[in-house]
């Protein structure tokens, strides 16, 4: 590994993956850290080595990833897989551990294509085992050929959900129960943005494929579930719902649950990079231009880590953050710059079609991300409950780094990224204040806990 | 809880989890290894001594720390299996965050 690089991509997922190759095709130096052992991010997660009938069942949406992954093989582009960053900076300085050493390499310009992560949301026993996100059902079929053996309950919202489930039923698993939180008055509200998003209506289609798929198979789907609770005295036993104002009980050793994913912000925290809260995403994310330059000279993001839109989206919109690169060193002029991106721009566009219907259609309702359930635990490393956050906004404290300060929420060695997005709502709800005016955990370097002799092998580098 | 799908293409390594010998193969997470042999909570916490187990899947949540070759709080979901590697469910604190002094 080099100590520069002109261009130094972090993730491997389609954005930071289209955009290698891409920059890598006009000869400059360029490397990807991935902390995966193998190319494609979450989305397409172990597909080089997925064995076929695995890949079949995932369906047509992760197969996809074959052409990107074998393509970005073929580019020039150094790949350091496992590799670990736990910082980055203004001066474009980036700390990645990698073979259990640390070191701290620059870069002229660096593409923070950092991907989405599950939004983490506390209801009464999410802390239990046996209660896991969706998201991590997928990625054990994904990577391991692991799924449910003794039945599953599945309780959210979101397209990931509809798609897991189809994805289960393919290998036969038993899905006890669908409980779908999406509040009727989503279909109503979601209704005006439907024409737009009928200009992408392969995806509309796709989800009633999925649906119909799930009724055959003689799946149980609940719409309009709410007041999700894990039961168990410490191992989850049971869910219970409520479903048109009567309670119900599923016996269940496995919960799998969704509520949308938001995008994964901890590196340009830490760098100091300028983030807002999107309210139609519900979720904080970089604030960046039409090429992914962010409010740092020489940080570019791309990709659902820049705001959600994804998998096909993060594709080109890597392709644009290269092509970005390429100009900001001088090798593309501004024209040609623009030139190559028009057609890419185009296909973006036709992605995002979809997008503000997905976002108001299963817009998560404030009841469900502000529990207003007081011993629920809020922050799952230091066992933080939603009671002690509301205390901490009662006794004057409004901003989540001032409830953070106070109660140790957010301190524990998640460093908040489970519990940032839910405390916001939580001091907003409080407080009575808009979310956007709660502010976010500042991240500060080490993003992820590294150990002393880790540290060690930097001094000794450096010295 | 989780089971494999059979992959016969894929070679096995031999770990010892909590003291007993399985057959793992290449190329899973020590986490994705726990949850199939069964084993329903793979630490507990420090604060309240309450059982835990792999949230995420994805390295954010630091649910699934384990003791790993001696080393606690190890991320299983971001750890891969290896010949001879021994894992131990993680009680509490394990040793201080990740100094990594287990041996
Ligand atoms: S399961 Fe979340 S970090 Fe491993």
């Amino acid at each position: 590994m080099n100590n520069h690089y002109q261009l130094l991509i972090i993730g491997g997922g389609p954005a930071g993956l289209a955009a290698a190759t891409v920059a890598t095709s006009h000869g400059i130096s360029c490397a990807l850290l991935d902390e995966q052992p193998a190319p494609g991010g979450q989305i397409y997660r172990s597909i080089e080595s997925a064995p076929e009938q695995r890949a079949k069942k995932l369906g047509s949406e992760y197969q996809h990833g074959q052409d990107l992954v074998a393509e970005f093989r073929k580019c020039d582009a150094d790949y350091f897989p496992r590799t670990q960053v736990w910082s980055l900076n203004a001066q474009l300085e980036v700390g990645i551990l990698h073979d259990d050493k640390s070191k701290i390499i620059s870069a002229d310009q660096i593409l923070v294509a950092s991907g989405a992560m599950e939004r983490p949301v506390p209801f009464p026993g999410w802390t239990l085992p046996g209660v896991m996100q969706a998201g991590a059902g997928q990625i054990l079929f994904k990577s391991a050929g692991v799924i449910p053996s003794d039945g599953v309950v599945l309780a959210g919202s979101g397209p990931l959900l509809l798609l897991l489930a189809w994805q289960y039923i393919n290998c036969g698993v038993d899905i006890k129960a669908i409980l779908d939180v999406t509040p009727f008055s989503n279909y109503l509200l979601s209704l005006p943005k439907l024409p737009r998003a009928l200009l992408a209506h392969h995806y509309l289609t796709k989800g009633l494929v999925y649906q119909k798929d799930l009724t055959l198979a003689g799946v149980s789907t609940k719409f309009g579930v709410s007041n999700i609770k894990a039961e168990g005295d410490d191992l989850l036993q049971s869910v219970r719902y409520r479903h048109f104002g009567r309670e119900h009980t599923i016996e269940t050793d496995l919960l799998l649950t969704h509520f949308g994913v938001i995008p994964h912000i901890w590196l340009t925290q830490a760098a100091g990079c300028e983030h807002q809260w999107d309210s139609s995403q519900q979720c904080w994310r970089p604030q960046h231009d039409q090429w992914g330059n962010t409010s740092i000279e020489g940080i570019i993001v791309a990709g659902d880590g820049a705001g959600i839109n994804g998998a096909r989206s993060a594709e080109h919109a890597g392709r644009l953050a290269g092509l970005q690169a390429l100009f900001a060193l001088g090798i593309l002029t501004p024209a040609e710059r623009d030139k190559q991106s028009v057609n890419v721009r185009k296909w973006m566009q036709d992605e995002r079609h979809i997008r503000p219907f997905l976002e108001s259609y299963f817009a998560i309702p404030q009841t469900i991300l502000a529990t207003d359930d007081n011993d629920t635990i809020v922050c799952r490393c230091e066992e933080i409950t939603a009671g002690q956050i509301r205390e901490a906004v009662k006794n004057g404290h409004h901003s989540s780094n001032d409830v953070k300060f106070m109660t140790r929420c957010g301190m524990g060695p998640c460093q908040g990224r489970q519990c940032a997005n839910a405390v916001a709502h939580i001091v907003a709800d409080a407080g009575g204040q808009a979310v956007s005016l709660t502010s976010h955990y500042r991240g500060r370097p080490p993003v992820t806990p590294l150990t002393l002799e880790q540290l060690a092998t930097l001094s000794k580098e450096d010295a | 809880m989780f089971k494999q799908l059979t992959n016969n293409q894929i070679e096995t390594v031999e770990v010892i989890l909590n003291g007993q010998k399985v057959q793992v193969p290449q190329g899973t997470t020590v986490a994705a290894m726990a949850l199939t042999q069964g084993l329903r909570f793979t630490r507990t916490t420090p604060v309240s001594n309450s059982k835990r187990a792999p949230f995420c899947m994805m390295g954010v949540c630091y649910d699934c720390l384990m003791s790993i070759d001696g080393k606690a709080n190890q991320r299983a979901c971001a750890t891969y299996v290896q010949n001879g590697m021994k894992i131990e469910t993680q009680q509490g604190v394990g040793s201080a965050l990740g100094d990594g002094s287990g041996e």
